[in-house]
């Protein structure tokens, strides 16, 4: 079974910015894109798990507060080393001004 | 400053599995390091990239190369040489090395392919094969200074301080550099390369080496042919008769500091310097702060400084002092390898992370 989760207002995450999100035992990272649009990852990254939310969103881009380690948050894809693992991604929505990430049980 | 000794088992720093292992059970591997608290706004603003302080830099850094150099080749055979050798040197032995770092870092260019080409130039120069060196920096960042984990540890203890003052002009970095790349070019990693470098890297470091040793060969066959040791002192080296600067620079980031700790306070130094050393070293005199957030490129050092020394023990004012501070330390050390400089935090700073553990 899949639920829809609040996580925040959508003003509460500044435009190509990103928060962490803590569900469960489970970490998510929460991303505004420059145009606008929500996406979600694991929040913490694959080479070490360091929490992504401390980092740096360029773009369509979060760079790892760690190694500098990337990762395209749009699709979760590993970009630069020494992050070699994906990040897994999750759907997003935006309902009655909330920010909702979609997670399966 | 006061000064600390404690009572541990002597030092055993090989990447072993054993090391590590203990390094783990300790808590010091992988953990979670103190980190002074900054308003992420702000610490957005100081993170943030861009091309024009590093293309500034770099072409400076590249005309003054290249025109010392030129005028290395147009005076051999005159005294007149002389001055040209020490700048070309310093130039290429010791601006490298921290070239080498900012850009591996990615943080010196906003732009990627900026700082993978400036990456790979430095790594030739400064004889680092640019894919283990790579793994074993983000492995210095996991694991400062912690003992059998940290591949980078400068001075070991207790300090072999004839090896120090002999890589003043390369003479053991330059052998283990040489070494290291022979036997990659052999498809050999050695052990503690193996300890951080995982296996779809390997092959590509292996790559990376033939390279370099192809260029070396060349630099070589040139000087044999042409009877001269003009292609040495150009290409190879300044690796060892000007990385003084980088070695000088260099010793003062943990030197004579507390090792495993998990508070980079403890173990790393920020040293005010002259802006010629600075330029040549691209900041990372602000080392504590570099090491507490490493998203925060050289350019924004200063900042970043300004903003958090009231939770750091003071900057030591100037070269010499930070010297004045760690030669006593090493020569303590070498009668008991336990003891280390802890220096005194202001009033307005969160208290030290008190997890000291052996190891
Ligand atoms: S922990 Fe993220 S790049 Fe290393």
């Amino acid at each position: 079974m899949s639920d829809w989760i609040d996580v925040c207002a959508t003003d509460d995450i500044e435009e190509e910015d990103v928060i962490r999100f803590d569900h469960g035992i489970r970490s998510f990272a929460i991303y505004h894109s420059p145009e606008g649009e929500f996406f979600a990852t694991d929040g913490l990254c694959t080479h070490e798990q360091v929490h992504l939310a401390d980092g740096l969103v360029m773009d369509h881009t979060i760079e790892c507060p760690k190694h500098n380690g990337q990762f395209n948050y749009t699709t979760g894809k590993a970009t630069r080393l020494p992050a070699c693992d994906h990040l897994g991604t999750y759907p997003v929505r935006v309902a009655g001004g909330q920010v909702q990430i979609q997670l399966s049980e | 400053m006061t000064t600390v000794t404690t009572d541990i088992p002597p030092r055993d720093y090989q990447l072993s599995d054993k090391n590590a292992q203990q390094a783990f059970d300790r808590g010091l591997a992988s953990a979670e390091w103190y980190h002074t608290d900054v308003d992420r706004k702000v610490m957005k603003a100081l993170m943030k990239r861009s091309d024009g302080p590093a293309i500034r830099d770099t072409l400076i850094w590249l005309c003054l190369l290249v025109a010392s150099g030129a005028g290395v080749i147009v005076l051999w055979g005159s005294w007149w040489v002389l001055p040209f050798v020490l700048i070309y040197g310093v130039l290429y032995g010791s601006a490298c090395d921290a070239r080498w770092h900012e850009c591996g870092h990615g943080t010196a260019f906003k732009t990627a392919w900026m700082n993978d080409a400036v990456y790979q130039f430095a790594s030739f120069l400064v004889m680092r094969n640019p894919v283990t060196w790579r793994w074993s920096h983000a492995r210095h960042h996991t694991d400062t200074v912690i003992v059998g984990r940290d591949a980078e540890i400068a001075v070991m203890r207790p300090p072999d301080l004839l090896k120090v003052v002999l890589n003043f002009v390369g003479v053991f970095d330059v052998w283990y550099s040489m070494k290291a790349l022979l036997l990659n070019v052999g498809g050999v990693l050695q052990e503690h390369e193996l300890s951080f470098v995982p296996e779809p890297e390997q092959g590509k470091a292996v790559a990376a080496a033939r390279v370099h040793v192809v260029i070396y060969a060349a630099t070589i066959v040139a000087a044999i042919v042409l009877g001269s040791w003009l292609p040495l002192i150009l290409i190879g080296g300044p690796r060892a008769y000007g990385c003084w600067h980088m070695l000088m620079t260099g010793l003062l980031q943990h030197g004579g500091l507390a090792d495993n700790v998990t508070d980079h306070r403890l173990n790393s130094r920020t040293v005010l310097m002259n802006p010629v050393s600075r330029f040549i070293y691209w900041n990372m005199n602000y080392h504590v702060e570099h090491h507490m957030f490493p998203m925060v490129p050289f350019h924004a050092l200063p900042q970043l400084h300004a903003l958090i020394k009231h939770d750091l023990p003071a900057a030591n004012p100037s070269i010499w002092d930070g010297y004045a501070e760690m030669i006593p330390a090493f020569l303590r050390q070498l009668r008991n390898e336990d003891y280390y400089v802890r220096r005194e935090l202001p009033p307005t700073a969160k208290p030290y992370r008190e997890d000291l553990r052996e190891i």
